[in-house]
C-alpha cells in the first residue's frame, strides 16, 4: 500500500508543478498589447503591489461584488490556507515552532472550509443566476473539495489513525525512502482525493490561482502617458506588460 | 457618433418599437432570469462594400468554423489578458447582477460571466484538455451555427463599459472577450454594419460622420457667426492653422449634434479667454475610434496614426481630446502604445490632455474666471462614462477622472447634486448606448439597458429636482437625447459639461486670444 500510494502522489505532485508551471510559462510569455487595468487604478509598482496584495488576501473585489460570497468563499480559502500551513507538521522534523503553535487551529480551520464550501453550494444550487452558469464540473469541485475537508475532519474526531505512521510515510516522500501507509479508509480516501485535486488542477478553473497575477485589470500600471508601453509584437511586450 | 443627426431623421420615418420600456421603481431590482428575452435583438451586418475596406471577407465564408477556431487561437496566443480570462472564471456570480443590459432585459445570455461563456465554451472545447475530452462536463462546446448566431447576438448587447471587471476576483473583462469575439466574426465574414461603416468612413474621410474638409469648415464658419451673434465676441474655430499650439481632437458629433456642439462652444471659449492658439484638422477630425469596439488592433492603429499625422503636419506642441468617452480610453492608455512616442510635443503636458484637465489647469491658475450664477437655472447631476471611469484616469491620481469633472462642474453651477454612490465613480452605470451598439437597429436593447441610470437619476431627481444631467461622452449624450423620453425625462435635459463653462465664463478684456488664428 504505502508504495502505490507513494507513487500516486508522486505523480499527482509532477502533474501539479509541471503542469502548472507550462501554464505559468505561457502567461509570462503571451504578450499584453495594450494598457487595460481596471482603473482607478495605482499609478506606481507599489501601489500595485498593494492592489495585488488586498485581492490575495481580502477578496477586495468579491467583497465589493457580493457580501455572502465574499463569506463563504472567504472561510473557504482562509481555512484552506491554514490547513495548508497546519499540516507542513507532518513533513518538518523537528515539526517548526510555529507549526506546532498553529496546530490547535487545524480543526476550526477544516470546519471553516467545510462551512464555506457548503455555503457557496447552496448558493450555487439556490440563487438561480448562479445556478444558470454552472456546469457539472463546477458542483463536481464543491463535492470535491467537501470530501477532502470532511474525510480530513473524521480522521480528527472519530476514525483516528496512527500519526507516527503516518508521519514517517510523509516524511519517507520527502526523503524517497517509501515508507508503508498506515490503515484507514478515511485517510486512502483523502489522500486519493488530494492527489486527484492536484493532477486536475492545471486543467480546470483552479487556474485562478495563478492566473490573479497575470491578469492585466489587476497587475498593471496606471502610467500610459508617462511611460510607454510598448505593446505589439510578442518579443517587444513579452513578459513586461507592467 | 452621428447618431443624434440620424436619429432625428430616421424617428420621423420608424414606426415605434414594439415593446415594453422597463417601469422604474422605487430601487434597482435584480430580476428574474428570463432566458432567450432579447435572443430577437441583433445589428444589421454589415455589407460587403463595409466588410472590404477593413480588410474583412464580403460575407460569412465557407470554411468559416475552422478560420474562426483558428482565429481565436491566435488571439489567445497574442495577448495574455484574453487567456488568463477565458482560463481563470470560476463561475462565483459575482458579476451576474452587474450588467445594465442583465438588469435591463432579464436575458442570462446578459449576465456578464454568461456572455462570456459564449465564446470560454468554444476554446474549452478545442484548446483544453478538459473540454477536449470531457466536453459534457466542464460545459465545453462545438462552434455550430447556433453558437455563432448568439455571439453575434449576445456580442452586440455588451458595451464593453467593465462594469464587471470591477466586481471580478480575478479583473475578469468581458470587453476583452467580446472585443475578441466581434474581431473573430469579423475575420469569417461576419460583421456588424454601424461600426465597420463608420470606420471606413474615417479610414476614407478623417470622421465618422464622412464630412469632407470643406464641409468641416463651413460648419465652423457658422459656428464663429452664431456665436460671435450671441455674445458679441469674436470665438474663433479654427482649422488646419499650422503652428498653432494645441491640436484639438474632438468626436465629430461635437460638429452637428445637439447638446454635442455646446460642448465644442464651450471649450472654444476657454481656448480663446485663456488666449491659447489652438485648431482641429480635417485629417483627423475625430476624436472617435471604432476600432476599439470591434476589437481590431489594426484598424484601431490605423484610426489612431492620424492624429500622429496631424500633430506633426500641423506642427502643434500639445495633443487635447474633446468630451469622448471610448476616444478618452484609445487617447489616454492606447494612443502612446499604438502611435507613439510623441517626443516632439511640448514635455511639460500629458499626451494626449483631456479638455476638462486643460480647463481644470487654468482655473486653479486663475486663468479662467467661472461665474456659477449664469448656471442658476440648473440644478445638475453629472453622469460618469464608462470608459472614462474603468479605462482612464484625468490629473496625476486614481480617481481624478472622478473629481476633475466635478470639480469643473462645481466652478460653473451652484446646484450640483450627485446619484447614488452605488451608480457613480467606478461603479457607474453605462448609458446603454457604447461599445458600437448606438445604432437604430438596436432601441430596444438601448432603452432597457439605460433603465438602471434612469433609476439613479430618478432616485436624485425625486430627491433634489434635476434639471440637467451632464456628461463628457458624445455617445452618452447621443444615447440619452433618444432615451429620456421614453422614462419620462426630456431629451434637452443632457448637456455638455463644458456648455456649463461656456456659460458661465466671464470674458474680461485681456485675451492672449489676439493671436489664436495668426
Amino acid at each position: 500500500m504505502g508504495v502505490v500510494a507513494s507513487l500516486v502522489i508522486y505523480l499527482a505532485v509532477a502533474v501539479f508543478l509541471i503542469g502548472v508551471g507550462r501554464k505559468v510559462y505561457r502567461y509570462a510569455s503571451t504578450p499584453a498589447p495594450l494598457k487595460i487595468p481596471t482603473t482607478p487604478a495605482p499609478v506606481t509598482r507599489t501601489g500595485v503591489v498593494f492592489r495585488m496584495a488586498r485581492e490575495v488576501v481580502f477578496f477586495e473585489s468579491l467583497f465589493k461584488a457580493s457580501l455572502w460570497t465574499w463569506v463563504f468563499g472567504w472561510l473557504f480559502h482562509a481555512g484552506l490556507f491554514l490547513t495548508l500551513l497546519t499540516h507542513l507538521r507532518y513533513f518538518t522534523q523537528p515539526v517548526w515552532g510555529w507549526v506546532a503553535w498553529l496546530a490547535p487551529l487545524g480543526p476550526y480551520a477544516g470546519m471553516a472550509m467545510v462551512i464555506g464550501l457548503a455555503g457557496l453550494l447552496v448558493r450555487r444550487l439556490c440563487v438561480d443566476r448562479v445556478r444558470y452558469i454552472s456546469a457539472p464540473s463546477d458542483y463536481l469541485m464543491l463535492v470535491f473539495l467537501l470530501l477532502i475537508a470532511g474525510s480530513g475532519l473524521t480522521m480528527r474526531f472519530y476514525f483516528h489513525i496512527d500519526i507516527v505512521a503516518l508521519k514517517q510515510f510523509a516524511l519517507g516522500l520527502l526523503s524517497f525512502d517509501l515508507q508503508s501507509l498506515p490503515g484507514g479508509f478515511a485517510l486512502w480516501l483523502h489522500l486519493f482525493l488530494v492527489s486527484v485535486l492536484l493532477i486536475i488542477f492545471p486543467f480546470s478553473k483552479l487556474l485562478h490561482a495563478p492566473g490573479l497575477f497575470f491578469s492585466p485589470s489587476r497587475y498593471q500600471v496606471d502610467n500610459p502617458r508617462e511611460k510607454r508601453h510598448a505593446g505589439g509584437s510578442r518579443r517587444q511586450s513579452g513578459g513586461s506588460g507592467g | 457618433m452621428q447618431a443624434a443627426v440620424v436619429d432625428k431623421a430616421v424617428a420621423a420615418v420608424a414606426k415605434p418599437k414594439d415593446f415594453d420600456v422597463p417601469v422604474l421603481g422605487d430601487y434597482l431590482q435584480v430580476p428574474s432570469l428570463a432566458p432567450g428575452s432579447m435572443a430577437h435583438s441583433k445589428p444589421f451586418e454589415a455589407k460587403p462594400v463595409h466588410q472590404e475596406k477593413l480588410g474583412f471577407p464580403g460575407e460569412l465564408i465557407d470554411n468559416w468554423q475552422e478560420v474562426a477556431v483558428a482565429k481565436l487561437g491566435d488571439l489567445v496566443k497574442s495577448s495574455r489578458g484574453l487567456q488568463v480570462y477565458l482560463d481563470s472564471c470560476v463561475k462565483c456570480g459575482a458579476c451576474t447582477d452587474k450588467c445594465h443590459y442583465f438588469l435591463g432585459t432579464a436575458d442570462p445570455k446578459n449576465m456578464p460571466v454568461a456572455r462570456q461563456d459564449l465564446l470560454r465554451k468554444v476554446y474549452r472545447r478545442y484548446y483544453t484538455v478538459a473540454g477536449k475530452y470531457l466536453p459534457k462536463l466542464v460545459g465545453a462546446e462545438d462552434l455550430t451555427e447556433e453558437v455563432l448566431d448568439d455571439w453575434y447576438t449576445y456580442y452586440h448587447q455588451c458595451s464593453q463599459c467593465r462594469r464587471c471587471s470591477v466586481y471580478c476576483p480575478y479583473g475578469i473583462d468581458t470587453a476583452e472577450v467580446s472585443m475578441a469575439a466581434r474581431e473573430i466574426m469579423d475575420t469569417v465574414g461576419k460583421g456588424q454594419k454601424y461600426c465597420n461603416e463608420i470606420i471606413g468612413k474615417v479610414h476614407k474621410l478623417g470622421n465618422n460622420l464622412g464630412l469632407p474638409e470643406p464641409a468641416l469648415a463651413d460648419t465652423l464658419e457658422g459656428l464663429e457667426e452664431d456665436v460671435e451673434e450671441e455674445i458679441g465676441i469674436d470665438v474663433k474655430f479654427p482649422l488646419d492653422v499650422k503652428g498653432a499650439d494645441v491640436l484639438l481632437v474632438t468626436p465629430s458629433a461635437d460638429f452637428f449634434a445637439e447638446p454635442h456642439i455646446d460642448g465644442l462652444i464651450g471649450y472654444a471659449k476657454v481656448f480663446h479667454q485663456a488666449g491659447l492658439s489652438w485648431t482641429i484638422s480635417s485629417h483627423a477630425s475625430e476624436a472617435a475610434n471604432f476600432g476599439l469596439f470591434i476589437g481590431s488592433h489594426d484598424n484601431m492603429q490605423k484610426v489612431a496614426l492620424r492624429i500622429r499625422e496631424a500633430a506633426l503636419e500641423l506642427g502643434v506642441k500639445r495633443i487635447v481630446f474633446g468630451e469622448c468617452g471610448h476616444a478618452w480610453r484609445v487617447g489616454y492608455s492606447f494612443l502612446n502604445t499604438l502611435a507613439g512616442p510623441f517626443d516632439f510635443l511640448d514635455s511639460n503636458y500629458p499626451v494626449p490632455q483631456h479638455i476638462v484637465e486643460v480647463t481644470h489647469d487654468l482655473l486653479q491658475q486663475g486663468r479662467l474666471t467661472l461665474d456659477p450664477e449664469a448656471n442658476d437655472d440648473k440644478r445638475v447631476t453629472f453622469h460618469d462614462s464608462c470608459n472614462v471611469a474603468r479605462a482612464s484616469r484625468m490629473g496625476s491620481l486614481p480617481g481624478g477622472q472622478f473629481t476633475l469633472p466635478r470639480d469643473v462642474i462645481k466652478a460653473s453651477c451652484n446646484h450640483f447634486f450627485d446619484m447614488p454612490a452605488n451608480t457613480i465613480g467606478e461603479a457607474t452605470f453605462c448609458c446603454g448606448g457604447g461599445g458600437g451598439l448606438l445604432t437604430d437597429d438596436l432601441v430596444e436593447l438601448r432603452v432597457k439597458g439605460a433603465m438602471p441610470r434612469m433609476q439613479a437619476l430618478k432616485e436624485v431627481n425625486d430627491r433634489h429636482q434635476i434639471t440637467h444631467m451632464a456628461a463628457i461622452c458624445a455617445i452618452c449624450k447621443s444615447q440619452f437625447s433618444k432615451v429620456f423620453p421614453y422614462y419620462g425625462f426630456q431629451m434637452d435635459q443632457i448637456i455638455s459639461v463644458h456648455q456649463l463653462v461656456g456659460d458661465a465664463l466671464v470674458f474680461n478684456s485681456d485675451p492672449g486670444a489676439r493671436r489664436i488664428t495668426q
